[in-house]
Order: structure tokens, then C-alpha cells, then sequence
């Protein structure tokens, strides 16, 4: 059982980072679609440093680089060039993908080094949760840690504040002398680097070689993750195990001889993504976290 | 820092010249990075970009791929141009396969020739309806049709596998996920050149390509609901002043890009497949997306932005061969290409200034 | 023991501000003065250049010529920042405010170093008791009303501690308790010290409320008033001004014989967002070949009333609105230019017109169903080709001045696209014909144009419904007479009756029995 819970954990650390990063940009009102590509690109970075240098550490830090080179990209196209935001999106991850894939050919067949497990002394001993939890790797860590930061960062900080302005009122935020563009692209360069943390993650830890495509599509489960979450970073934990759990949740009822058929578990996380849109599309209070009203829209300043 | 300022009188030839440039632009960069990476630059552009059109059937090929693109893209066209975001076109095109295949396999022993003209039906309505979702959940509760889209499309992908494997599963498949082949009056047949013969893998479903982009130019150009779109698309406001709904033209375009899709779909497996399997698109519904950029969401550039692409698509296929380079590379050029592509939509109508500090007037 | 007197300086002199735009000089040789601890008001119409000064005045534009001077000394105004350091500070008409955000928070934002947002919540409870402008500091500001969200602004002013609070329109989108809750506040502000600068064009408001008035008109100061010892009339007179004496008025009278071709009737239209302005109970007829002008200062309803009257916006009562004595009040705009009704909606680029179509395209945009034949299958079959030979003789017949024979239309000036649009719906023959701000931004020889082209088709027969805030346009082209102020038409007077002393107290505000003319029917109620 703790072997499922723990296989449940690992798939969703880059799920988790990848999602936190994608909420942050959102919520200064930009999409980038182009998550599975900036993820990607931190797989490959991360490890070609470690097979590179032979030290899993280095993974890391040209992982998130990798990411925010990529998210980089993507703003000087989407924010300063004010172009449409989803093509943009989709144009960084088509070409993140290839690129990658281009990178990554002289890589294959060689195995690297994985982050090795830090153990939290004294928290480690609690039963089960001690194993689960306190006996992971860096990233690991690291993933809750940037949750927990994001949290208080949008709740308790002015950079928060001013970066949720930003995404409810761009002109407002404009018009009081805030730089639309600056928060814009510090806010998608930090998605950049959560998405390359979350690709790192997969060599690094879950999967030691590189395989084109070795993200399977996490990108986009996050993108559904940030709005299954209404972007809140909190949420985003809770839909990571669940998108996460179904996944494991499939083998097991596989092998257990379930009636119902696994692929209808697994759509129903996408369908109730559409069903929480539709609810927070309908509210008209805004105490309830609705989508950020500058979601997508390019911001032309003097309109 | 780079600041943008309208121009106050955007030159038509910008519009013609733009993706030209992009194009340009496109093949130095990916030349430099292959360069980059250790690869040897002219060998894979004469890959990617000449090989395809070295040999007939290889032509025939490159059509045959840039068939789905075409009519996917065509119905993208009209949504886009109307403002709505649909990038589900992935999901509709996955119904429209599903929902033929599904009726096709009702009538295992028919020969009847309404088989193929009824798939094409229930793939456009089934393409349609998917569609519809979005439709519905924009315009009664405002939700956003780019996330609404892209989630179905998931579900559709889940969908489809769920069915393969379970109750359109053919017993005889030795464990295989497939259905039984559909009867040969479902299957599009190959299609010969008088003179030449069959070349490739050429299909009759590739006239319908061809044939439905000058309709939907004619569409777009010549009918009234192609005005609205356009009109909607451009400004609203005047739109109603005129008297048109956005409502309905919000529906309408989904249900038409919808039904394209799922049209797309159909033919795609009708004529290289002859079954349904739990893959049956390979990202066709993204690349449409820009092809429909590509082609300045003109009806009538579809079909040389669809060449375009499906040529770099086949030249990637080569490049593995002949060079060792992975197919997924393909997607560097086309990735470069929309952003190029995408800064020229937006330097056609602001240009560049370099700002120092905030200019006061 | 006695006081010595200290003769208090000005907290703002404005000497010579002169400000232009082109050709175009928004102030001309502005001399202002602004004592300490008063409520002065800025009065004047669209386009006098009150906007222009008061930009100046927060440090958005600097004047060309002629200086600032701040509590006795010369003061340069860079920005909002160094004009909120200064102690200025304003509040738009249309807010800055974030709806998802909460109070506290919108507040804290526009700080230029905030507290921590629980002591920012403590001095907000504190101010919003202080001066009575109860707000909850947690409430997200999407939920409030539009008087409570102003209160949100007016105590991002009030926390930075200002001497000057200036206030454009505040009242356009309050309802009469609340502005008079926020007189309170403004009259315990300038107790405390706090000067307030009022902008509107509201009379018995700046007469109720303040102390001085300055009145602008065409970019000068045209005088400074007491209200308390001058009167709505005098302060109308300047605000319009003697050059009404001068032009060119309408010399027909009011043909009440001619049959009545259009009518509306107790037309009421709430307000749909925050800055609209509701519509209520209007009434009025348009007879045969008379021009109906309907004046006012722009932000009083007619965009709104436009809609009605065009179809984009639906009565509930489809007899609100009557055509030939047939209920249209919920017919689409196509079905009303079917009835031979044409539209010239204010706003030529992006709602009369399509700026990126080409002009054939934009007569299709109202011509569609003149040029398809009937059947659906042919109606769906229209297109803009069809316009051709229409558009041709439009640009013949108007003298739009083109490029080539089928530009885009942004590529025609204003005047000429104006005259295009005005075209296209002359050559229709209409039998009613609503305009909305034709001349404006238009140059003087394609706007003669248009008002002999509306003379014009007013002796063919058809009525005609001008909105316009331009009172020398209303008086040369009018018949009878409305004025709009807040959502209120007053009762059509006969244009021969009215002074523009008369229109100007409307336009202010005042109610039809305050005025010289004897009006059709008494009785407006508020």
C-alpha cells in the first residue's frame, strides 16, 4: 500500500511543480499553453548536466534554466510583442518539443545518476508518513516548499497583490503606474523555471535515460490541473494526487478486475474541470476565486 | 526597452510579404541551430525541405498528408476569424473518426454505396456536436472556450480508447486493441492518375481537400454568414449595429469547425487505416492551428500552408532516415515558423521604437 | 485676545496655462485660482478643455505655456507621483479599481508606500468613520456598488493625507441620496482644509455645493463666479455662451400639422453597467420633415438612447417605440432599415463602420438585405460585390475623397468617411433618419455638407432625430428642441422659443418650468 502511495507521490511532484509555475503566470493574466514544452526542455537540459558532470545536482539548476529560457521566448512574443497567446503557447511547445527531441538524440541509451534520498532526521522516523514524506529527494522537498512560498506569496505579499491586480485589471494596474509587461515576464520566466523544475524532475528521479516525449503529456494535465484548482496554489495539491491517483488508480483496478473501465476514471478529472469552469464562469460574486479576468488578453497600453 | 506604437497606415504589402519573410527567417534559424547542436545544416535542410519533392510519389505523399491539415484548418479559419479560440479541433476530429467507424461496423456485410456519404454525415455531426459543448458553455455561461476545448480533447482521446478496447473491439485481433476492418464500401480507395497511375498512398479523400477550400473561400467571401463572421471577428459593435448575432455566429463557427474536424477525422481513417485503433490522430488538430496562421486565416492560403507543413512533416520522416535526426524535430521548424509568423501579425500594424525613459507629451 | 490676520495665500494660481494639440488649443491663456479650504467648481461643456486643465493639474500633460503656482511658490507637475507628493490628488470618473481584489487591497495599491494591510485596514475603518464613508475593507470590490466603489477611491485620496481633491463628474453615476452623501464629505473635507476641485456641469449642484465657479468655453476662462451671488441662468449663459446669438438658427417654426411619423413612449432602460446611465420614462414625437435635436452634455444617456433607437438594444415593451403609428420597440435593427428607418450611430470607426473593410463591405454592412433577393437560400448568398454600383454613387454624390475607387475605410479621413456613412444611409430614402454626433472630429467643409444634406432630406418629408452635444449645430439644423440630462428628455420645445440660456439651464440640469419658453406639457416628474 505505501509502495502505491509513494509511486502516487512521485508521479505527481512534476505535475505539482509544473502547475504551480502555470498558476503564477495565469494569474497575471497571461496562458501559456506552452508547458510540455518548457518542461521538456528541463528533462533534457537536466540530463545532459548530469551525464555531463556526473552530479545529479547540476540537473537541477540547468533544468530550471532550460525552462526559463523557453518561458523567456514566449514572453518577448506573447507580452512584449502582444501576439496571441494561445498560438504562442503552442508554437513554444511544438518547438520545445523538437528541440528537445533534437538535444536529446545523442543522449539516448546512456543512464545518469538519480537524486539520492535526503532523510529529515527525526521526521523520517513516523510511521508511514515519515517514509513517505520525509525520505525523498531535494526536489522533492523543493516542490512543497515552492507551493507553500506560492501560497503566502499571493495571499500575504505586495508582490502578490500587485501581481493579482495585474491579472484582474491590467488597465486598472496600468493606470495607477504598475508595469504591466515587467510583472508579466517576471511572472511567465517564473513559470519557466517551475516547468523546467517539474521536467527535470522525470530523469532526475522517476526515469534515469531520456525517451522523446518522456513527459507524457504532464504538461497539458497541468494546464487542466491550474483551472481544476481555480488558481489556488493550495488546490493544486489536492488535483496533482487526484489526476496523479487515477493514473495508479487504473493499474490497480486493472488488476483487480474492476467493472468500471479505466479510461472513463481518467476523463473524469478532465469533466469536472469543465464542470468547476462552467460554476465559476456563472458566479457573479467575486468572493469566490473566479478565473483571472485579463486570462489571455494581450495588454495594448493607451486603449 | 522596446516600446510599440501603432502605425498609422499599415502597408498592404506588409500582409503579402510577412509570411515570406517568416519563412525565410525560419529556415536560417533552424540552419543555425542544427549547426548548434553538431548536425550538419545543408544536409538537413535538403532533407527536410527538397527531399519530399524529389520524387512523384513522395509528392503524392506530402498531399496525402497535408489532406487532414487542409480541412481541419479550414473550419479553424472561420473561428478564428470570428474570435473564438477553439483548440479542441484534436477532440472533434477523434469524434468524427469514432462516431464513422462506430456506424460503419454496424453494417458489416454492406456494399452499399451510401456507406461512405452516411459516414461523412455522422462524422461531421458527431465532429459538430463535440463542439457544440464548448458552444454551449460559452455562450449560456460564459466560460472560456480555450480551456473548454482543450479539455474535451482529453476526453475524446479517452473516449475512443475506452470504445477500441471495449465494445467495438474485434475478438479475432489476437489481443490487439483494434476493430474489425470496416467494410470495403467504407473504405476511401486509392486514387489513380490517368497516365501515371496510383501514386503513394493517394487517396479520392484528397479531392475533398481541395475541393472544400474554394468553398469555404466562397463561404467566408461570397455568403452572408461568412460577412458576419468577419464582421463579428473585426468589430463587434458594428456587428450589431448591422443587426447580427454573436451568439449565433459563436455556435455556428464551432459547429462548423467542429463538423470540419470531424470530417477530417473520417477520411484520415477511412483511407490509410480501414479501422479504428486508440490512435488514430498524431497532433493533427494542434498542427492545424498553424497552418491556419500560416495561411493569414485565409481560406484559399490554407492549401499552400497545409503543403507547407506537410512538407516539413514528410521531410522530418526522411531526416530520421537518412540522418539520424528524431522525427519529433520537425516540430523546431514549425514552432519557429508560427513565431515568426505571429510577431509579423503584430509588426504589420505597430513598429518597433527603442524608449529610454517614458516619453511626456 | 485678537487674532492677527493673515491674509491667506492661494493654495493653486494657474497663470496663462496654455495647452494645444495640433492645430487644436485645448486652453488658451487659462488664469485659475483656487483658495485654500474651498469647494470650487470647474464648469463647462464637452470639449471647453476642463479635462485638458485638470490632466495638467495631476501631472498627466504639461502645459505648453504658462506656469503652476502651488502655495505661493512656482511648481512644475511631472507626473501623478509628484503631483500626489505635492498633495494633489483625484478621482476619475471612470475608476481604477480591481474587482476580485478587496478593498484594503485596491486601496493599499494605489499608495505609494503602504502600510502593511492590517494597519492599511485599521486607518481605513478610521477614515471611513472619520468622514462617513462606511466600507467594509475586506469586502472584495467586485461586490460593492458603484457609490461604494467611489468611496473606495475617494479614500485612496484621502489616505495619502491631500490639500487639493479634485473630483470629475463624481455624481454622473450616483443616485441622488448618495450624492448627497458625498456633499457631506466634501463640504467636512474643505472644513478640515482640504481643498476640492468640482468638476461638472450640473447647476444646481455647483450652486448647492460650492463656493467659487469657473466657468471654461472653448478652451478660456470665460469667468469666475460666486454661485451664491449669481444665479443657474448666469452661470448657463457663460457656459454656452453669446456665440449662439451669432449663428445661423433655424427659421421654420415647428410644423405640428405634419403627421407624426415616429413616437416614443415612456421608454425607461435600466442602467447594464456600473458607468451607464439609465434611461427614464422618455417620451417624445418626431412629426414629418421636422428635425428633432435633442442636446446635452455626453455621458447623460445617449449612447443608450441611440441603442434603443437603432434595435441594438431591445424594449421590453415593443410600444415604447412606434413607427407609422406600428409597434417596433423590439424590432433588430435590420428590420427597422427595412422600414425605411437609417442610423448614424456617433462612433464611425468600429460601430458605424468597419475601419478594415473596404468601403463596398461597409455598405454591404447595412445594405445586405437591399441587394439579396428573397428565400433564405438567396438571402444567405449575399455579398458585398453586390454594393458596387451603391457605393459608387455614394462617393459621387457626397464627394467622399478617395484614395481609389474601393479603400479601406480607415483610409479616408474623418470628414470624408463621415460623408460616406451619412451617404449611405441618405441614398436609402428614409423616412426617419437618426444621427448622432454627425459633425464631430469632422472638418468644416465635409460638416456643412452633412447639415445641408439633413436640411435637406428634412423638406423631402422625412423626420429626423439629431443628438448632438454641439449647440450651434442643434440650433442652425432644429426645429423643436429636447434636452438629455441624466436620462431625462425634457418636453420638445420649439427652437424659436428657445434661448440658449434656456438649453444651457437643461443641459445643467434644471427642469422645463425653470425656463422662458412655454413647453408642449408640464410636469416632468424626477
Amino acid at each position: 500500500m505505501s509502495a502505491l502511495l509513494l509511486t502516487v507521490l512521485a508521479t505527481s511532484i512534476p505535475l505539482l511543480l509544473a502547475a504551480t509555475g502555470e498558476l503564477i503566470t495565469e494569474r497575471s493574466g497571461v496562458l501559456n499553453l506552452g508547458v510540455e514544452g518548457m518542461m521538456l526542455m528541463g528533462a533534457v537540459a537536466a540530463l545532459a548536466a548530469v551525464l555531463y558532470t556526473g552530479n545529479p545536482y547540476t540537473g537541477i539548476l540547468t533544468g530550471a534554466l532550460a525552462g526559463m529560457a523557453a518561458a523567456l521566448i514566449f514572453a518577448f512574443f506573447a507580452v512584449t510583442l502582444m501576439t496571441n497567446q494561445v498560438a504562442t503557447g503552442l508554437a513554444l511547445t511544438i518547438f520545445a518539443t523538437g528541440f528537445s527531441g533534437l538535444a536529446g538524440a545523442p543522449l539516448v541509451g546512456k543512464t545518469a545518476a538519480s537524486l539520492p534520498p535526503l532523510s529529515i532526521p527525526l521526521l523520517d522516523q513516523i510511521p508511514i508518513i515519515g517514509e513517505l514524506f520525509f525520505h525523498q529527494d531535494i526536489l522533492f522537498y523543493m516542490a512543497f516548499a515552492l507551493i507553500m512560498a506560492t501560497s503566502l506569496f499571493l495571499r500575504n505579499s505586495r508582490g502578490g497583490m500587485i501581481l493579482r491586480a495585474v491579472g484582474d485589471n491590467h488597465d486598472s494596474a496600468h493606470a495607477l503606474g504598475y508595469s504591466v509587461q515587467k510583472v508579466r515576464w517576471m511572472a511567465v520566466a517564473f513559470g519557466g523555471i517551475c516547468a523546467g523544475l517539474g521536467g527535470a524532475y522525470i530523469p532526475l528521479v522517476l526515469t534515469p535515460h531520456w525517451s522523446e516525449g518522456m513527459t507524457a503529456g504532464r504538461g497539458w494535465i497541468a494546464l487542466a490541473l491550474v483551472v481544476f484548482a481555480s488558481w489556488i496554489p493550495y488546490r493544486i495539491v489536492i488535483g496533482a494526487l487526484i489526476f496523479g491517483g487515477i493514473t495508479i488508480m487504473q493499474l490497480a483496478g486493472q488488476a483487480r478486475g474492476w467493472a468500471v473501465p479505466s479510461q472513463v476514471l481518467s476523463m473524469l478529472p478532465y469533466l469536472a474541470t469543465i464542470l468547476a469552469l462552467v460554476l465559476m464562469s456563472m458566479r457573479s460574486s467575486s468572493s469566490f476565486i473566479t478565473v483571472p479576468a485579463c486570462l489571455g488578453k494581450p495588454f495594448h497600453p493607451g486603449n | 526597452m522596446i516600446k510599440l506604437s501603432p502605425r498609422t497606415n499599415p502597408s498592404p504589402w506588409l500582409s503579402v510579404l510577412s509570411p515570406v519573410i517568416a519563412i525565410i527567417a525560419t529556415l536560417v534559424m533552424g540552419a543555425l541551430i542544427f549547426t548548434l547542436l553538431g548536425y550538419n545544416a545543408g544536409e538537413s535542410l535538403y532533407q527536410f525541405f527538397i527531399s519530399p519533392l524529389s520524387r512523384l510519389d513522395r509528392i503524392s505523399d506530402l498531399v496525402v498528408k497535408a489532406c487532414p491539415l487542409i480541412i481541419i484548418a479550414l473550419g479553424l479559419v472561420f473561428c478564428y476569424r470570428a474570435n473564438i479560440w477553439n483548440i479542441g479541433a484534436e477532440g472533434q476530429f477523434i469524434l468524427g473518426a469514432l462516431a464513422a467507424g462506430a456506424f460503419a461496423l454496424q453494417f458489416p456485410d454492406t456494399t452499399s454505396p451510401l456507406l461512405l456519404p452516411m459516414m461523412v454525415l455522422v462524422a461531421m455531426i458527431a465532429g459538430a456536436a463535440w463542439a457544440a459543448i464548448a458552444a454551449l458553455c460559452k455562450t449560456l455561461f460564459n466560460a472560456n472556450e480555450i480551456l473548454v476545448t482543450l479539455m474535451l480533447s482529453y476526453v475524446a482521446a479517452l473516449l475512443i480508447d475506452v470504445m477500441v478496447r471495449g465494445p467495438l473491439r474485434d475478438p479475432m485481433a489476437f489481443g490487439f486493441p483494434l476493430t474489425p476492418m470496416y467494410p470495403d464500401a467504407g473504405l476511401i480507395t486509392r486514387m489513380p492518375i490517368p497516365g501515371v497511375g496510383y501514386l503513394g498512398q493517394l487517396h479520392y479523400g484528397v479531392l475533398i481537400a481541395f475541393i472544400l477550400a474554394p468553398i469555404a473561400w466562397w463561404l467566408m467571401h461570397r455568403t452572408l454568414p461568412g460577412f458576419q463572421v468577419r464582421v463579428i471577428g473585426s468589430a463587434p459593435r458594428a456587428g450589431r449595429f448591422a443587426g447580427f448575432s454573436s451568439v449565433r455566429t459563436t455556435i455556428g463557427v464551432l459547429l462548423f469547425s467542429g463538423a470540419m474536424a470531424g470530417l477530417a477525422g473520417m477520411i484520415e481513417v477511412s483511407a490509410n487505416i480501414g479501422q479504428l485503433q486508440p490512435n488514430v490522430s498524431f497532433g493533427y488538430g494542434f498542427t492545424a492551428i498553424i497552418v491556419a496562421f500560416l495561411a493569414r486565416l485565409n481560406p484559399l492560403g490554407v492549401i499552400a500552408a497545409g503543403l507547407l507543413i506537410a512538407m516539413a512533416e514528410l521531410g522530418g520522416d526522411n531526416a530520421q532516415i537518412a540522418l539520424g535526426i528524431p522525427k519529433v524535430v520537425t516540430g523546431l521548424f514549425k514552432g519557429i515558423l508560427l513565431f515568426f509568423l505571429l510577431a509579423g501579425a503584430t509588426l504589420q500594424h505597430y513598429k518597433i521604437e527603442w524608449a529610454s525613459r517614458k516619453a511626456r507629451s | 485676545m485678537a487674532q492677527k490676520k493673515q491674509p491667506k495665500i492661494p493654495l493653486l494660481e494657474a497663470r496663462g496655462i496654455t495647452k494645444s494639440f495640433g492645430d487644436f488649443t485645448a486652453n488658451d491663456a487659462v488664469n485659475f485660482t483656487l483658495e485654500q479650504g474651498t469647494i470650487h467648481a470647474l464648469l463647462g461643456e464637452n470639449g471647453a478643455g476642463k479635462s485638458t486643465f485638470v490632466k495638467m493639474l495631476y501631472g498627466v500633460l504639461s502645459p505648453d505655456q504658462g506656469q503652476f503656482i502651488w502655495d505661493g511658490k512656482a511648481a512644475s507637475i511631472a507626473s501623478p507621483k509628484a503631483a500626489r507628493a505635492m498633495g494633489i490628488a483625484m478621482v476619475f470618473q471612470h475608476f481604477s479599481l480591481f474587482p476580485a481584489l478587496s478593498v484594503a487591497e485596491n486601496i493599499a495599491l494605489a499608495l505609494d508606500d503602504a502600510p502593511s494591510l492590517k494597519d492599511l485596514s485599521v486607518r481605513i475603518r478610521e477614515a471611513s468613520e472619520r468622514w462617513g464613508l462606511a466600507i467594509d475593507p475586506d469586502r472584495p470590490v467586485g461586490d460593492l456598488s458603484v457609490g461604494e466603489q467611489q468611496r473606495v477611491e475617494i479614500l485612496r485620496c484621502l489616505l495619502q493625507d491631500p490639500k487639493l481633491l479634485i473630483m470629475d463628474e463624481p455624481t454622473s453615476v450616483l443616485t441622488p441620496q448618495e450624492s448627497e452623501r458625498l456633499f457631506d464629505v466634501l463640504r467636512r473635507l474643505a472644513k478640515e482644509g482640504c481643498a476640492v476641485l468640482y468638476i461638472s456641469h450640473k447647476l444646481d449642484e455647483i450652486m448647492a455645493l460650492t463656493s467659487k465657479a469657473t466657468i471654461l468655453r472653448g478652451g478660456k476662462n470665460v469667468g469666475d463666479v460666486t454661485p451664491a451671488k449669481s444665479s443657474t441662468r448666469a452661470m448657463a449663459e457663460l457656459m454656452v455662451g453669446e456665440k449662439v446669438d451669432w449663428i445661423e438658427r433655424q427659421t421654420n417654426g415647428a410644423n405640428t400639422k405634419a403627421p407624426v411619423v415616429f413616437s416614443v413612449s415612456q421608454l425607461s432602460r435600466p442602467a447594464d453597467t456600473a458607468f451607464a446611465t439609465a434611461l427614464k420614462s422618455i417620451s417624445f414625437d418626431v412629426h414629418e420633415g421636422e428635425i428633432l435635436g435633442i442636446a446635452g452634455i455626453s455621458g447623460n444617456g445617449q449612447d443608450e438612447l441611440t441603442e434603443a433607437l437603432t434595435g441594438e438594444w431591445l424594449c421590453p415593451d415593443a410600444n415604447q417605440i412606434s413607427f407609422q403609428s406600428q409597434p417596433i420597440g423590439r424590432f433588430t435593427p435590420h428590420a427597422r432599415r427595412r422600414l425605411a428607418i437609417e442610423m448614424v450611430p456617433e462612433e464611425r470607426n468600429g460601430h458605424a463602420a468597419v475601419t478594415d473593410m473596404t468601403l463596398v463591405e461597409n455598405t454591404f454592412l447595412t445594405h445586405f438585405e437591399r441587394v439579396t433577393e428573397d428565400g433564405f437560400i438567396n438571402k444567405m448568398q449575399g455579398h458585398p460585390a453586390l454594393c458596387e454600383e451603391i457605393t459608387a454613387s455614394i462617393i459621387k454624390n457626397h464627394d467622399v475623397r478617395t484614395p481609389h475607387h474601393n479603400p479601406m475605410a480607415r483610409q479616408l479621413s474623418g470628414g470624408n468617411l463621415q460623408k460616406f456613412i451619412m451617404g449611405r444611409s441618405l441614398i436609402t430614402a428614409p423616412r426617419l433618419m437618426i444621427v448622432a454626433q454627425p459633425t464631430w472630429g469632422v472638418d468644416v467643409g465635409a460638416a456643412t455638407m452633412i447639415r445641408r444634406n439633413l436640411l435637406a432630406l428634412a423638406d423631402q418629408g422625412c423626420g429626423i432625430i439629431l443628438i448632438s452635444q454641439d449647440l450651434e449645430e442643434i440650433f442652425s439644423l432644429s426645429t423643436r428642441i429636447a434636452v438629455l440630462n441624466a436620462g431625462h428628455l425634457s418636453p420638445p420645445q420649439s427652437a424659436i422659443d428657445l434661448t440658449a440660456e434656456d438649453v444651457g439651464l437643461l443641459m445643467g440640469g434644471a427642469r422645463a418650468s425653470q425656463t422662458h419658453a412655454p413647453s408642449a406639457f408640464e410636469g416632468e416628474q424626477a
